[in-house]
C-alpha cells in the first residue's frame, strides 16, 4: 500500500472510513477504507464472498454498516435506504438490470421519477412527450442507438437493455455510478460499447466504481483497482503498475502469502 | 446496440402514441411482423363481432331493444369487478375476494338503509349514509387484503381466496343468512331508470367508471407504476417506488369497486341477497384474461377488459335467446377462457419472434 497517501486538491466524491460489517458471527467487511474521486474509474475486484457486494451495498445505501463512517464530498452521511444515496446523486446498475420488460425505454428511464404535466401533478398525469424527448436526448448523448424510446424493453437485445440500464443510472447519477458486473451477460462488441460508455461518463466528472470479474476490462478501464480478500482490502493497484497475473494473485490470496 | 436499427425511426411516431396504444390496445405504429402480432391481439374484438353475427341468425330476438338493455345491464354486474381485477392482475396479483366484498358491502349498506328508515330518517339521508358505509366497508376490506399481502408477505391468490370465504361467511352472519329487502324506492329507481329509453343509468355509470379506470391506467403515474410492479417488482422497488403502499392502494381500489358493484346490484334488484355476485369473481378474471392481460402481470388494458366483459355478457344473453340450456353457457364461458389464454400465448410468441428473440 505504498501509494496510499496520495493527495488530491478536491474532496473525494465518496469515501468510507473504518467500515466493518458483521452478519451475526460472520465478518463480511473488516476495517475498509476507500475513497473515490470525481471522474475516476475505480475497480473493485475479489473472489466470490470477498465482500464486494456488501461494500457496494453500503456505498449505495442498501446495506448499513455495523461500524464506520461514510462521506459524500467530505460531508458525513448516514444512508438509511437507497433513496438517501440516490438523492445525493449516487446510482447503481445491478447485475440483473432491474428494467421492467413491459415498459418502454422511456418509461423505464423515468420509472420512479416520472415527469408530470404542469396542471396534472396532483393526479400524477404523465407527460410522456417530455419523458420521451429527454430519454431520446440522453441516449443520443451517450451514443446509444435504439429504434425508438417507445419500444418495450422486452423487445431489446441484452446489450441494448444493459445500455438502457446504464443510461438510466447515468441520467440520475450526478456524482457516483456503481456498476455491478455490467458486462457479464454481453457479447464482445456490446462489452466494448459499455466500456466506451463508462469512459465517457467518467470524463464528465462522475466517479465510477466498477465491480467486475472481467480482468482485461478492469485493466483497460480502471485508474485504480481495489482488491478485496476475505472482507479486507488486500491491496490497491494503480494503472500501469500491474498485470492480470498480479491481480489474480491478490484475488486468490497468493500474493498476500508472498508478502507476509 | 448495433442491430441494424435506424436512429431515424426515433421520430417516426406520433406523440403520446404509447399512451393511446395502452388505452385502446390499438397499435401506435405499424411495423410488418409486429403489426401481425398486434392484429392477433384484436381477436377479442373479432370474436365479439363473430358472436354478434352468429346470434343474428340463431337467436331470434337478439337484436331488440329489450335484449340490448338486458345484455348491457347484465354486463354492469361484471364490469366494476373486472375493472378492479384489471388493476390487481396487471400489478402481478389477483383479487378473488371481489364477489365476497360485493356481498358483504351490499348487505351492510342495505341494513344501514333499512335500520335508518325504520328509525324515521328520510330516505335521502338513509341512502347517503348506507352508500357511505358500504363503500367504507369495501375500502376497508381492500386495505386489509393489501396489508396482509404486503406486510405478512402472502401471495394475493391465497389472501384473497381466504378473504372470499371470510366475506361470504360475514355476509350471512351479519343478518342471520337473511336477505334485506324493503329498499327505498328512490334507490331502486336509480338502478332501473333508462336514459333516453335505451341506456340504463347503471350502464352509464359503468361507462364512466371504465373511462376513468382506463385513463388512470394509461395516463397516470399510478397506472405506469402498476404495470411496472407486474413487470418487475424488484426493479420497481429499486426505482424508488413504494411497492407496499402501491399494492395496498390497488387492493383498496378493488374493494371500493366491489362495494360499488354491490350497491348497483341492490339498486337493480331492490334487495340485498346473501348470495349476490357469487361466482362473478371468476367472470371478472375471465374478462381480464380475455382482454389480453397476462396472469403474470405487466400487460393488459382496460379496453381489453371492457371487450372481455362484452363478450361474456353477449354469450350469456345470446345463448339464452338461442334456447340453449343455461348449463351450456358455463361450458361456453369456460372454453372462451381457455381459448383466450391460448391465443394470448400465441400472440406472445409472435411478438417475440417479431423482435427476433
Amino acid at each position: 500500500m505504498t501509494h496510499g497517501a496520495q493527495t488530491t486538491e478536491r474532496e473525494p466524491v465518496l469515501a468510507v472510513h473504518r467500515v466493518h460489517k458483521e452478519y451475526g458471527a460472520i465478518r463480511a467487511l473488516e476495517d475498509v477504507h476507500l475513497s473515490l474521486n470525481a471522474g475516476e474509474v475505480l475497480g473493485l475486484v475479489g473472489d466470490n464472498g470477498a465482500g464486494k457486494s456488501t461494500l457496494a451495498g453500503i456505498l449505495s445505501g442498501a446495506i448499513s454498516p455495523s461500524e464506520g463512517e461514510l462521506f459524500v464530498e467530505g460531508t458525513r452521511r448516514v444512508f438509511r435506504s437507497p433513496h438517501d444515496a440516490r438523492d445525493l446523486g449516487i446510482e447503481v446498475v445491478f447485475q440483473d438490470l432491474a428494467l421492467a420488460p413491459d415498459l418502454t425505454v422511456a418509461e423505464n428511464i423515468f420509472l420512479g421519477r416520472e415527469i408530470s404535466t404542469q396542471g396534472g401533478r396532483w393526479l400524477g398525469w404523465l407527460n410522456r412527450r417530455a419523458m420521451e424527448r429527454r430519454s431520446k436526448e440522453e441516449l443520443q448523448l451517450l451514443s446509444i442507438r435504439i429504434q425508438s424510446v417507445k419500444t418495450p424493453c422486452r423487445a431489446l437485445s441484452g446489450g441494448q437493455r444493459q445500455a438502457i440500464a446504464i443510461a438510466r443510472a447515468v441520467l440520475w447519477s450526478s456524482k457516483v455510478l456503481i456498476l455491478d458486473e455490467p458486462t457479464a451477460a454481453l457479447g464482445v462488441e456490446q462489452q466494448a460499447q459499455v466500456a466506451r460508455l463508462i469512459t465517457d461518463v467518467a470524463s464528465r466528472g462522475v466517479g465510477i466504481i466498477l465491480i467486475s470479474h472481467n480482468m482485461p476490462q478492469v485493466l483497460e478501464l480502471c485508474d485504480r483497482v481495489v482488491v478485496l480478500y476475505r472482507g479486507r482490502i488486500a491491496t490497491t493497484l494503480y494503472r500501469g503498475d500491474y498485470d492480470i497475473e498480479q491481480v489474480v494473485k491478490w484475488i486468490t490470496g497468493a500474493a498476500l502469502a508472498e508478502h507476509s | 446496440m448495433s442491430d441494424g436499427l435506424d436512429a431515424e425511426h426515433v421520430t417516426s411516431e406520433s406523440p403520446a402514441s404509447t399512451g393511446v396504444a395502452r388505452l385502446t390496445g390499438l397499435p401506435g405504429r405499424l411495423g410488418s411482423r409486429e403489426f401481425v402480432a398486434r392484429l392477433v391481439s384484436y381477436w377479442t374484438v373479432a370474436a365479439l363481432g363473430l358472436v354478434l353475427l352468429v346470434f343474428a341468425f340463431t337467436a331470434g330476438s337478439f337484436y331488440t331493444r329489450d335484449n340490448w338493455i338486458a345484455t348491457s345491464v347484465y354486463a354492469t354486474g361484471i364490469l366494476p369487478l373486472a375493472l378492479a381485477q384489471s388493476f390487481a392482475i396487471i400489478s402481478g396479483g389477483i383479487d378473488l375476494s371481489v364477489s365476497g366484498t360485493l356481498g358483504f358491502a351490499s348487505i351492510t349498506g342495505a341494513l344501514v338503509m333499512h335500520g335508518m328508515i325504520g328509525r324515521g330518517s328520510s330516505s335521502a339521508t338513509a341512502i347517503t349514509a348506507s352508500v357511505g358505509v358500504a363503500l367504507a366497508v369495501g375500502l376497508a376490506v381492500g386495505v386489509v387484503n393489501g396489508l396482509i399481502i404486503t406486510k405478512l408477505k402472502l401471495t394475493p391468490f391465497i389472501v384473497t381466496l381466504g378473504m372470499l370465504g371470510v366475506m361470504h361467511g360475514a355476509t350471512n352472519l351479519i343478518n342471520n343468512g337473511q336477505e334485506v329487502s324493503d329498499i327505498p324506492l328512490s334507490f331502486t329507481h336509480f338502478g332501473n331508470r333508462l336514459l333516453g329509453g335505451w341506456i340504463s343509468t347503471l350502464v352509464a355509470v359503468c361507462l364512466v367508471l371504465t373511462v376513468v379506470s382506463g385513463v388512470i391506467l394509461a395516463r397516470t403515474r399510478f397506472g405506469l407504476r402498476t404495470y411496472a410492479l407486474g413487470s418487475n417488482r424488484e426493479g420497481a422497488r429499486r426505482a424508488g417506488i413504494n411497492v407496499d403502499w402501491h399494492l395496498i392502494r390497488i387492493y383498496a381500489i378493488s374493494g371500493l369497486l366491489s362495494a360499488f358493484a354491490g350497491l348497483m346490484l341492490v339498486s337493480r334488484f331492490g334487495v340485498a341477497q346473501t348470495n349476490a355476485g357469487t361466482g362473478t369473481e371468476l367472470d371478472s378474471i375471465a374478462a381480464v384474461v380475455i382482454g389480453g392481460a397476462s396472469l403474470f402481470g405487466g400487460t393488459g388494458t382496460i379496453f381489453g377488459t371492457f371487450v372481455g366483459v362484452c363478450l361474456l355478457s353477449v354469450l350469456v344473453t345470446g345463448l339464452i335467446l338461442a334456447n340453449v340450456q343455461p348449463f351450456w353457457q358455463m361450458v361456453a364461458t369456460g372454453l372462451v377462457i381457455i381459448g383466450a389464454v391460448y391465443i394470448d400465448q400465441l400472440r406472445d410468441r409472435l411478438r417475440f419472434s417479431a423482435h427476433g428473440e
